[in-house]
């Protein structure tokens, strides 16, 4: 039986049996490129949310001053100007660019993870500086007031919330760089878009090719939405406590004990 | 008696919103001061000036004689010796109870895990909370959050403890535990700053009263002076309205 004498289960069939290989490595590409991809654009937008949430010190001087707001003036740049252009195109300037301009040539897999990377980078950096907003500011006070530095008041204290906050648009960044990886097809990067587009070329099976492949973008995008749910979850920890059992430390002070019945101290 | 705090002309200004101008007043080791007035009076924000919350814009604070506001001296080691609690508690969210009181003590005074727990403890037990140590919080209620931000603060082996309204974002009911905690603090020997609206804990507990209206002291004495005869006519005006 050829491909043409094949109804629409049998097509889909025939394209699992003969390019289940090449969907299942293309698939892992696109899987390790949008998981990377979205780790190392956490730690770029957490290093750029980070300074462009820093206020200068009261006592710093005017060139430290000078200098954080020339760091800061440049990274808007980069957040604006990679928000602000399509990544397909972003792909093709950074790709042919390092080329032409320093004839370097970039392999597939450090373009795609550049690419991407600085890409998720730009968003992630707004996120993040919106997750440090959205902290509530006596956060940072009850730790500066217990005499922490600012360093380690946003390493104890903000950050921890401003991630558990900002963990709904990482998994968003995730699979949208799942989705999105496919543009990489333009600089030559063999995921799993590309690997639809040689299936359909060869078979000449468009709308089978596009309904496998569909299929398995759905189901990584779904699994990674499920993960990502059980790991907020395990981020707030259990919802009931246990009460410790009374320590005989607890009543070495002297000054109280604790009253049961009441509740208070006396 | 030692001279633990020293304000003297301190000014803050918002824009030109003058805010404190020109208090002047002394902290004893071992005094309990309540600093009374109506809203808008400047009393938080003289608080949060002591503890460097805020820049205050002219005057001088002394802690044992050095001012704190000319930069030589290192803010982070100040605040670890005046403590802070505040009106919304401001509880690490993200932390349990007892790590709530440990992190400071680990990561400002370097004390070892046990070291930091057994103080953790002894301080929770003394507010009542020693069981909720593995409570995040959220779990928690106001008076129960307060009780563990004082622990938190006491655990840092503070100087002087500042309070900014502790009770008042409290529902009545859960007042009386945290006022509880504040009594047998003061007895025990503890310099405290107490900026509240709770006349009855102002009477009974401190060793002086300091009214403030409009950003200046208004008037400063022991309680039995302050709220049995008062000399100012202002002073007399605000302390009617809570009699009623």
């Amino acid at each position: 039986m050829t491909i043409a004498e094949m109804n629409f289960p049998e097509r889909m069939l025939y394209i699992l049996q003969h390019y289940g290989g090449s969907l299942a490595k293309g698939a892992a590409t696109t899987m390790a490129i949008a998981i990377i991809c979205t780790l190392l654009g956490c730690v770029i937008g957490f290093a750029v949310g980070l300074i462009q949430t820093t206020e200068p010190h009261k006592k710093d001087g005017m060139l430290k001053r000078g200098f954080l707001k020339v760091v800061k003036v440049i990274l808007t740049a980069y957040v604006e100007v990679f928000r602000g252009t399509p990544m397909m195109l972003q792909a093709a300037f950074i790709y042919y660019g390092m080329s032409q301009l320093f004839g370097i040539n970039l392999g597939m897999w450090s373009a795609a993870i550049l690419i991407v990377s600085i890409n998720t980078g730009a968003y992630m950096a707004e996120t993040v500086r919106g997750g440090i907003l959205s902290v509530d500011p006596g956060q940072s006070e009850g730790a500066r007031a217990i005499g922490m530095s600012h360093v380690q008041t946003m390493l104890y204290v903000v950050l921890p919330q401003a991630l558990r906050n900002i963990m709904p648009q990482i998994g968003n960044n995730l699979i949208i760089n799942i989705k999105d990886t496919c543009v990489l097809s333009i600089i030559g990067t063999v995921e799993l878009f590309f690997t639809f587009k040689s299936i359909s070329g060869a078979l000449y099976t468009y709308f089978e090719a596009a309904s496998v492949t569909m299929i398995i973008y759905f189901v990584l995008t779904f699994a990674c939405s499920r993960i990502l749910r059980r790991v907020e979850e395990r981020m707030d920890g259990p919802s009931s406590f246990d009460l410790a059992t009374t320590d005989t430390l607890a009543f070495t002070s002297g000054l109280a004990s604790y009253n049961d019945r009441t509740g208070g101290t006396h | 008696m030692e001279e633990v705090l020293r304000v003297e002309h301190l000014m803050k200004t918002f824009g030109s919103n003058e805010v404190l101008r020109d208090i002047d007043f002394s902290v004893y080791k071992g005094d309990v001061i309540s600093i009374i007035g109506s809203s808008g009076s400047g009393k938080s924000t003289l608080l949060r000036c002591i503890n460097m919350l805020e820049d205050a814009t002219g005057g001088r604070i002394l802690y044992h004689g050095e001012d704190i506001l000319d930069g030589s001296v290192n803010e982070d080691r100040y605040r670890t010796k005046v403590g802070m609690v505040f009106q919304t508690f401001n509880l690490f969210n993200n932390h349990t109870v007892l790590s709530n009181c440990m992190l400071g003590q680990l990561k400002v005074l370097h004390r070892s895990r046990e070291e930091a727990r057994q103080k953790s403890m002894e301080y929770l037990a003394k507010v009542g909370m020693e069981q909720y140590i593995n409570a995040k919080p959220r779990q928690l209620s106001g008076g129960q959050k307060q009780r563990v931000a004082i622990a938190r603060a006491l655990a840092m082996d503070p100087e002087v403890l500042l309070f900014d309204e502790p009770t008042s974002a409290l529902d009545p009911e859960m007042v009386g535990e945290v006022l509880d905690v504040m009594k047998i603090l003061a007895g025990s020997g503890m310099t405290m700053l107490v900026v509240t609206h709770e006349m009855a804990f102002a009477r009974d507990i401190s060793k002086r009263v300091v009214y403030m209206a409009d950003g200046r002291i208004e008037e400063e004495g022991p309680p039995e002076e302050i709220f049995g005869n008062p000399k100012s006519q202002r002073t007399r005006d605000f302390l009617s309205r809570f009699s009623g």
